[in-house]
């Protein structure tokens, strides 16, 4: 089955391991992310402000784009394409008033906006429409003694409106990776701001908030953390180098995405590109758990 | 902080801009601190973010204006989604930030910024740090 696909700016860059693994963790299952075309920037940070349209316009042309291309869904890996597309969605929408403007704007446009496109996660496809036991009986691979750490962030849980699972007490990851054959850890951290975009203007704020995270982690003894969001997994994996200065004694912990580990539970193996991507090399624990 | 009482400010332009822009009435604040106490950065503010509110209702609007706190918010809505009145406090960040914004303002300049590594930064940083600090 084709499932319409809208990859966002970090998958073409830093983060193509995580496509690439995406791609082809879904082949095995047996649907084809069909990247939809003429797609552009989602806006990155859903704009709260009540009075300004101009901001949700990238988000409301990419879902007029994919209607023009007879797709009536999207899908995303990245959490923060899948936050901001649906709530624009879901401002525009709401209002009358917002969205004659909005359509008004757009006048030039091939077609008209008519809100009927639905926005997923890849998250929301696998567990609900492949279904999590099918997964299980397709594992040839079984991530035996990996002990994981789902890591959710902000953008798959709040606003608790777009929540992929309950916004306090997710375990949609946990059981995911329960699937895998892994072990998944839970953690005090695992909903909790990893600094964002502060890593750009006040790194010391991204470096502490970075080592919180992976320090509640590593005392609950996980293995490494897994992640669906481009910004986190930056943050997290990357900035381990600036942490192991400040905290004296801080031994590093690799950072996944979750279709690298589904991609490799599902028999696929392990891409020297995908190390290639990552700040702290994930083969040496892959290799000691005997995975690849 | 010290904040002298002024009757006569309470109610200014500057405050009604920020109803307008969050949409959120700041006087249904009852000064819980829930917000203080789930926010993962208060410890790098100057004001914390039910001190924000308070100061809103006060109409000094002015001194959060010029706060470090509303640049230190990461729009992680932890505190949106703790508030007992169900305010959106993270859009009431997000409007102090927009009228300085609006105003041509920026916190961070694009050449000056703490990225050595350009290659290995990722669009996502530039493009939603950019989006929400300059003007």
């Amino acid at each position: 089955m084709n499932l319409p696909y809208y990859p966002g700016c970090t998958l073409k860059a830093n983060a193509s391991h995580f496509e690439d693994s995406a791609i082809k963790a879904m082949e095995i299952l047996g649907h084809q992310l069909v990247e939809m075309k003429d797609w552009v920037c989602c806006g990155t940070v859903f704009s709260q402000t009540d009075d300004d349209l101009m901001l949700h316009l990238a988000s409301i042309r990419n879902l007029l784009r994919a209607k023009e291309q007879g797709f009536d869904e999207l899908v995303t890996l990245c959490s923060m394409c899948y936050n901001t597309l649906n709530r624009s969605k879901a401002f525009i929408d709401s209002d009358p008033d917002n969205l004659k403007k909005v359509t008004d704007f757009m006048y030039r446009e091939n077609i008209e906006y008519d809100q009927d496109i639905q926005v997923y996660h890849l998250f929301n496809i696998l567990k609900d429409r492949i279904k999590y036991e099918t997964i299980e009986k397709l594992v040839h691979n079984p991530l035996k003694s990996l002990r994981l750490g789902a890591y959710y962030g902000c953008l798959l849980v709040r606003p608790k409106e777009f929540a992929i699972d309950d916004f306090e007490e997710p375990t949609i990851i946990e059981d995911f990776l329960r699937i895998l054959g892994a072990e998944a850890i839970d953690y005090p951290y695992k909903l909790e701001c990893c600094g964002a975009y502060q890593t750009l203007t006040q790194k010391d704020v991204s470096v502490k908030r970075c080592y919180e995270i992976l320090n509640s982690a590593k005392k609950a003894n996980c293995d490494a953390i897994v992640t669906s969001c481009p910004l986190c997994a930056y943050n997290l994996d990357f900035l381990q180098k600036e942490i192991e200065k400040e905290y004296v004694g801080f031994v590093n912990i690799p950072v996944f995405y979750f279709t690298e580990l589904l991609a490799l539970a599902l028999g696929h193996t392990w891409e020297a590109s995908w190390s290639e991507l990552h700040a702290v090399d994930p083969l040496p624990l892959l290799k000691d758990k005997q995975l690849i | 902080m010290f904040y002298k009482l002024n009757n006569k400010a309470i109610k200014n332009s500057l405050s009604e801009q920020v109803q307008e822009i969050s949409a959120q009435n700041v006087f249904d604040c009852y000064q819980c601190g829930n917000c203080s106490s789930g926010c993962p950065v208060v410890d790098y503010m100057d004001i914390s973010p039910n001190q924000v509110m308070r100061l809103a209702q006060f109409g000094a609007i002015q001194e959060i204006l010029d706060s470090e706190t509303i640049w230190i918010c990461s729009t992680c809505l932890q505190c949106s989604s703790r508030c007992p009145k169900g305010i959106d406090v993270s859009k009431v960040m997000e409007a102090f930030r927009a009228i300085n914004l609006r105003k041509r303002f920026s916190k961070v300049e694009p050449n000056k910024t703490q990225i050595q590594n350009i290659k290995e930064t990722p669009p996502i940083l530039l493009v939603s740090a950019m989006r929400k600090m300059t003007g």
